[in-house]
């Protein structure tokens, strides 16, 4: 057999962050407990180089690399930037939180980089088989983080749950890959494109194997009715393991739902198109509508990721490059204000207590109106309200809809954001006009509030001038 | 060659529902080693030897011993697990009845418009099974291979993070405590004088 040695050059980004994982596992187990500072440092270098690497990378077309397993495209490289910079603020907004909670070790940060390796896999997957690979690392990673916190049952439970659900999902993927790889007998997406592109394309068989697909992406990405997972692990997990989890996984998810969907599966849209049509509509009415009776803000704001969740589906489904590329500006917008509303949690919490109530929310502006301020920017943002990112994200998944005729679907999306405003605004109602139950300003270090206000501008910046991100996310898709 | 296919591939099925049927986890478990058998049986008879033989020896010669260790030592109260069954029966058989009628059509209808597979050619008698695979694993599969090496790493350092720990209270040997331990931390020599006798 002729083998050609693949070029490596595109794949540097993901050897560095590799190389660099394995660097910090070996330099922390030399720590001692008060040095794990060294830990955190080598970790955030190892996210700035990764991005070094990828921004100066300068890819303009689609080049596939190890025998087609790897592909690198711009896509590709926006979307790795932007988990880059997500797992930075992740990684800085929760060292305190873990430093009070005697969390502050090594394998924190050693399988959050692992998880971030799996979704930089995921994203730029060529073959069905990476894409899984990728998933799997991912979701190991996380299943382990969310039972990181070894005193708590809850988190236990959680991560059982989490495992299990996980795992059924990642089966239901498996199957729907093997029936196409059995039907194409090819496992690059590339190949499943061109034989489809040709063959008659709906008959049952394709349609079984591409819903056992989607059922695995919808999985991933915590659409209902595949969303039963999602309250409960954001409840049990440490708040600064689901600021992780509520972020750069559903950047995964988006990069998943497009390879596969799109890359591969494209000449399938008129298949896969009612399927997500289902599922953002089931996503949006019941994750806001159940949002409304959450007490706890965790779980609040997993219904609202569901519902948020329905709207990057609503932009996939359409099946146009304005709509993908909206699809990708509101998942990006998305982790921009839910790393700000955990980040929130986050300062709130003490040693020991987890502020997870919505009580621990009252009279916020009376404690600290420069943190109700923010808080307030962020959920407004959610809501959906302008001049914030919120509004201009939902905007853009709407027109898509309506460009591509869907306007049913556009007016029930917006029906169900104004009862999802009510959920939200009840969270500036309490930090404005209710008695605090405690006093005193919580206690934030300087970058942490630096960050935080850097958090909250960029939702209102990215409102006001939306234009050079979106024009980005358009690009990619041509 | 067809007869025997179906004859394994029925097995096997059976031997799948019995892995979630059965009560007794043990036998759970020792039906999943019949269903591991089974599909080395049917990579036997597609010519992967190394595949076959691999599965016997991993999955059932290491893999399912341990699990059966474990479900051994669990003391798993089978019928708090079994209680809720009658209740959602139904649910079960209509997803399970909804999922067989989808599979019978896939069966059944053949002609799908799509290239396939199609028929096996068979190797000529000195096919290097392992050698082909080694070839395949190291070229085409780098990629996917170093992946799947990078997520054991990750099964080991997430293993040993949730079970490494200093729990209070725990029974554990510590092993260079008892080596440097003394006479003197032991037996205390006591010097006292004689009773009289009585």
């Amino acid at each position: 057999m002729n083998f050609v040695s693949p070029d490596l050059s595109p794949a540097f980004a993901e050897m560095f962050v590799l190389g660099m994982t394995c660097l910090v596992l070996v330099v922390d187990v030399y720590l001692k407990d008060s040095q794990r500072g060294i830990t955190y440092v080598l970790s955030m270098l190892t996210l700035l180089g990764a991005a070094a690497i990828t921004a100066t990378s300068g890819v303009v077309a689609r080049e596939l690399t190890f025998s087609g397993h790897f592909v690198s495209d711009p896509m590709g490289d926006v979307l790795k930037l932007v988990v880059y910079a997500t797992t930075a603020v992740v990684f800085m907004y929760s060292r305190d939180y873990l430093r009070k909670n005697d969390l502050f070790k090594g394998e924190f940060f050693m399988l959050a980089l692992f998880a971030m390796l799996g979704i930089m896999v995921m994203i730029s997957a060529g073959s069905m088989l990476s894409l899984y690979l990728g998933l799997e690392l991912l979701s190991l990673s996380m299943y382990a983080l969310v039972a990181f916190q070894r005193d708590s049952a809850q988190a236990a439970e959680a991560a059982m749950k989490y495992f299990v659900l996980g795992a059924i999902a990642s089966g239901c993927l498996l199957y729907g890959i093997s029936l196409l790889y059995g039907m194409t007998g090819t496992i690059s997406l590339s190949g499943v494109s061109a034989i489809f592109s040709s063959a008659d394309q709906f008959n049952i068989p394709v349609l079984f194997g591409l819903s056992f697909v989607v059922v695995g992406v919808a999985f991933k990405f915590g659409a209902v009715p595949f969303h039963a997972w999602v309250p409960d692990v954001y409840q049990g997990a440490p708040a600064a393991v689901t600021l992780f989890i509520a972020s750069a996984p559903k950047i995964a998810a988006f990069a998943l739902a497009i390879r596969l969907l799109v890359d591969g599966l494209g000449d399938l849209q008129g298949g896969w198109q009612d399927m997500l049509v289902a599922l953002s509509v089931l996503s949006i009415i019941i994750g806001n509508l159940v949002a409304i009776v959450q007490t706890n803000i965790k779980r609040m704001l997993a219904y609202s990721t569901i519902s948020h969740v329905g709207f990057i589906l609503l932009g996939i489904l359409t099946g146009s490059q304005e709509g993908y590329a909206a699809a990708m500006y509101y998942a990006i917008a998305y982790v921009v204000m839910t790393t700000g509303a955990f980040g929130l949690i986050i300062i709130l919490s003490r040693k020991g207590y987890e502020a997870e109530h919505l009580d621990d929310f009252k009279g916020l502006n009376s404690r600290s109106p420069w943190l109700a301020g923010m808080m307030l920017m962020l959920v407004f943002s959610m809501a959906g309200i302008p001049p914030f990112v919120g509004f201009y994200a939902k905007l853009t998944v709407l027109m898509g809809l309506v460009e591509v005729g869907l306007t049913w679907l556009a007016v029930l999306a917006l029906v169900f954001s104004v009862v999802g405003a009510f959920y939200y605004l009840r969270v500036v109602k309490l930090m404005y006009f209710d008695e605090a139950r405690e006093t005193g300003e919580p206690e934030a270090a300087l970058d942490i509030r630096v960050l935080l206000s850097a958090n909250a501008a960029l939702v209102l910046l990215l409102g006001l001038f939306p234009d050079g991100l979106m024009s980005l996310c358009i690009k990619v898709f041509q | 060659m067809e007869i025997l296919f179906y004859v394994f591939a029925t097995v096997l099925v059976g031997a799948a529902i019995g892995v979630i049927t059965a009560r007794n986890p043990v036998h759970s478990v020792l039906y999943l080693v019949l269903a591991f058998f089974n599909s080395a049986v049917l990579w036997l008879l597609l010519e992967a030897e190394f595949l076959a033989i691999v599965l016997v020896l991993v999955y059932v010669g290491a893999v399912m011993v341990l699990f059966l260790f474990v479900v051994m030592m669990l003391d798993v109260n089978v019928e708090s697990v079994k209680s809720g069954f009658t209740r959602y029966a139904p649910v079960g058989v209509l997803v399970m009845v909804i999922i067989a009628v989808e599979l019978a059509q896939v069966i059944w209808v053949r002609h799908m418009g799509l290239r396939g597979v199609g028929e096996l050619t068979p190797m000529p008698a000195d096919y290097n099974n392992t050698r082909e695979l080694g070839l395949l694993l190291y070229t085409e599969y780098f990629y996917a291979f170093e992946l799947a090496a990078v997520i054991l790493l990750v099964a080991i350092v997430a293993a040993i993070s949730l079970t490494m720990r200093r729990r209070p209270g725990l029974k554990a040997q510590d092993i260079a405590r008892q080596v440097g331990v003394r006479r003197e931390d032991r037996v205390k020599l006591v010097k006292m004088d004689a009773e009289e006798r009585q």
